[in-house]
């Protein structure tokens, strides 16, 4: 609680210098050229040892995501932990553009500490913006990521996601019948992993609300699949669905008010879309073919999905309460197209990609349906579930590696990527949360 | 109860239509099955039936037949091979004759493709198989459709072998 007062607060101060910071600062064009920032280990002044080290991930938040390059502590001159101790030389001979320094006290008479960080703007010889963060010691992660957040808006322009989670479902165990499927929740670079759900079927295509609060997913639970939405941080959770035959891939509205999902109780997969406040069932398509992987444009009017009506994987539109013959067509110059889902902007559409019949190889790639350009974005070749970051800036997806489905994601221009680190099993469809509060 | 007699009848119809179809067929097919059938011949004194050499020849086809009960497709495939025509019409007269047995397909497919879209293929394979043991004679309610999609792999691995092992249909008994 108390963290998030110190972040509205904070926001606010980033409003006043938000406009002139945003001149001066170019977004970075490539990996090749990164911004030169330097993080100074925040100095401690309790006892013990801190259980995290909130300069280190900050660091690798800023480095992740592919803008930035951190200076190696061993190269420092000095170690400022407040203004007064800053040399802006010192930063200058070292060619950084940034500097970033703090310190954590512990909060008088209680178990809380204090984290006050300093961002300064070495060329300009200025301070962009500092705050003084208060939470518990279990909290120092989310703070560290918060000051991430607002060095990431500060040089980019772009809010940062850095305090975004992933939801992602993993299989553990060899064999059909010796396998156990969880629901895990992280943060989004895989930190402090939390399992939501155990279970010895099958879990499949886990999905935020919009308010972060709950999820829904399917689960193989009574031996048939059946759509769940599940409470967060009460676990509390209920069935949604008991039609007949597959009930699968929900997806919440952007008003979090209806669940777009597939059911195949009328002979084959459609797309419909229940309402959950007064559980009324819409059906949105009517094909034999297989209609699937609904998505919500970002006006909440139409579902995009894919169906192979036309004999492979392709993806469509159609607006809510239209008829079957309205239909538009979004892909044609691939083998198959699938799991697609527009982009904030409503005109690029990411999507997982087979380009030929010859080549299985499955990829993320972006359509602008106006320009009708495709850029491709990875090069590994069974990528799929991509999710987008809360701020539009990055992909995660799944892919194997040596055999083991993992979650890699990429900058929305393709030149960045990180791989998440591996856990123990297969892991596979990330779903990004919206921005959490 | 009328019912279950007249699927009885058409079972039996079957039966002497197919006996009839393994006397037509190659020799080395009939040596296969005649070495069990003299062994059986013995235990044909128990039946009242006048035609039991040939049943329990028969019985045995059955018996082979309903003994495998994981089918395999081609990729992108909905349909079942064409060799497992006769080996399913063995099912579909069993859960006929069988009126009480409940089984249920269980639809997979590989790992290539999204997992939503290999969840509706596995469902699609799975009401092929449904659809001919119904025509065949098993009636609907015996008979319950579940797809795993790809999240219930036979074998692990990014290799045609493993992709050829889990594009599957398999009968499970209830």
């Amino acid at each position: 609680m108390k963290l998030r007062l110190a972040l509205s607060g904070l926001l606010l101060s980033l409003l006043s210098v938000g406009a002139d910071a945003a001149l001066s600062i170019q977004i970075t064009k490539g990996v090749d050229n990164p911004v030169p920032i330097a993080i100074v280990p925040f100095s401690w002044q309790g006892d013990g040892v801190l259980s995290e080290d909130i300069a280190q991930i900050v660091m690798n938040d800023l480095e992740q995501v592919g803008e930035f390059r951190a200076l190696s502590r061993s190269n420092m001159l000095s170690m400022p932990s407040e203004q007064r101790e800053v040399y802006y030389r010192d930063w200058r001979i070292l060619a950084q553009d940034y500097l970033l320094i703090g310190k954590i006290n512990r909060a008088p008479n209680s178990q809380l500490v204090q984290v006050q960080y300093e961002f300064f703007d070495i060329n300009r010889e200025m301070k962009l913006s500092g705050e003084i963060l208060t939470g518990s010691v279990t909290q120092l992660r989310d703070i560290a990521h918060t000051i991430s957040n607002v060095v990431f808006e500060q040089v980019t322009g772009i809010p940062g996601a850095f305090n975004s989670q992933i939801l992602y479902i993993v299989g553990e165990g060899e064999g059909p019948d010796n396998t156990t499927f969880r629901l895990e929740r992280s943060d989004y670079d895989g930190a402090r992993a939390q399992v939501l759900l155990e279970s010895r079927e099958p879990i499949m295509s886990p999905s935020w609300s919009p308010d972060g609060r709950d999820v829904a997913y399917v689960s193989f639970e009574t031996d048939l699949p059946r759509i769940y939405i599940q409470n967060i941080a009460s676990g509390e959770r209920r069935q949604i669905t008991n039609y007949p035959n597959i009930n699968s891939s929900p997806v919440f509205s952007p008003d979090g008010t209806k669940l777009a999902m597939v059911l195949s109780k009328d002979g084959s997969p459609d797309i419909y879309v229940q309402d959950l406040l007064n559980n009324q069932l819409m059906r949105v398509t009517s094909h034999p073919a297989i209609d699937t992987e609904p998505s919500w444009t970002p006006d909440g009017r139409s579902i995009v999905f894919m169906s192979d009506r036309t004999g492979q994987p392709q993806i469509y539109q159609m607006a809510l309460g239209a008829n079957d013959y309205d239909v538009e067509r979004l892909t044609y110059d691939c083998f198959q197209c699938a799991k697609a889902k527009f982009l904030p902007d409503g005109v690029n559409l990411v999507h997982v990609r087979r380009e030929t019949r010859q080549n299985p190889t499955y990829h993320i790639a972006i359509l602008n349906i106006e320009t009708l350009r495709v850029i491709n974005l990875t090069d590994t070749s069974l990528d799929e579930s991509p999710t987008l970051a809360p701020n539009g800036s990055m992909i995660m997806y799944a892919t194997k590696f040596n055999g083991r489905g993992v979650l890699d994601a990429v900058s929305i221009d393709g030149r960045v990527k990180f791989r998440l680190p591996s856990t123990q099993g297969d892991v596979r469809e990330p779903s990004w949360s919206p921005l959490l509060n | 109860m009328a019912m279950q007699s007249k699927q009885i009848i058409k079972t039996g119809m079957l039966v002497i239509a197919l006996s009839a179809l393994v006397a037509c067929k190659s020799s080395s097919d009939v040596e296969e099955a005649a070495a069990p059938a003299s062994s059986s011949s013995s235990s044909a004194s128990s039946s009242a039936a006048p035609s039991a050499p040939a049943l329990s020849q028969e019985e045995i086809r059955a018996q082979n037949a309903l003994r495998q009960t994981v089918f395999y497709f081609d990729f992108d495939i909905a349909e079942f091979k064409a060799e497992d025509r006769n080996t399913l019409t063995y099912h579909a007269r069993d859960l006929a004759a069988n009126p009480n047995k409940r089984i249920r397909l269980e639809g997979h497919a590989d790992e290539r493709g999204t997992r939503e879209y290999n969840l509706a293929l596995g469902e699609r394979r799975a009401n092929g198989i449904l659809n001919y043991l119904v025509v065949n004679g098993a009636s609907r309610s015996q008979i319950e459709v579940v797809s795993y999609g790809e999240e219930r792999p036979a074998q692990t691995g990014q290799n045609e072998q493993a992709y050829a092992r889990n594009r599957r249909v398999e009968v499970v008994a209830r």
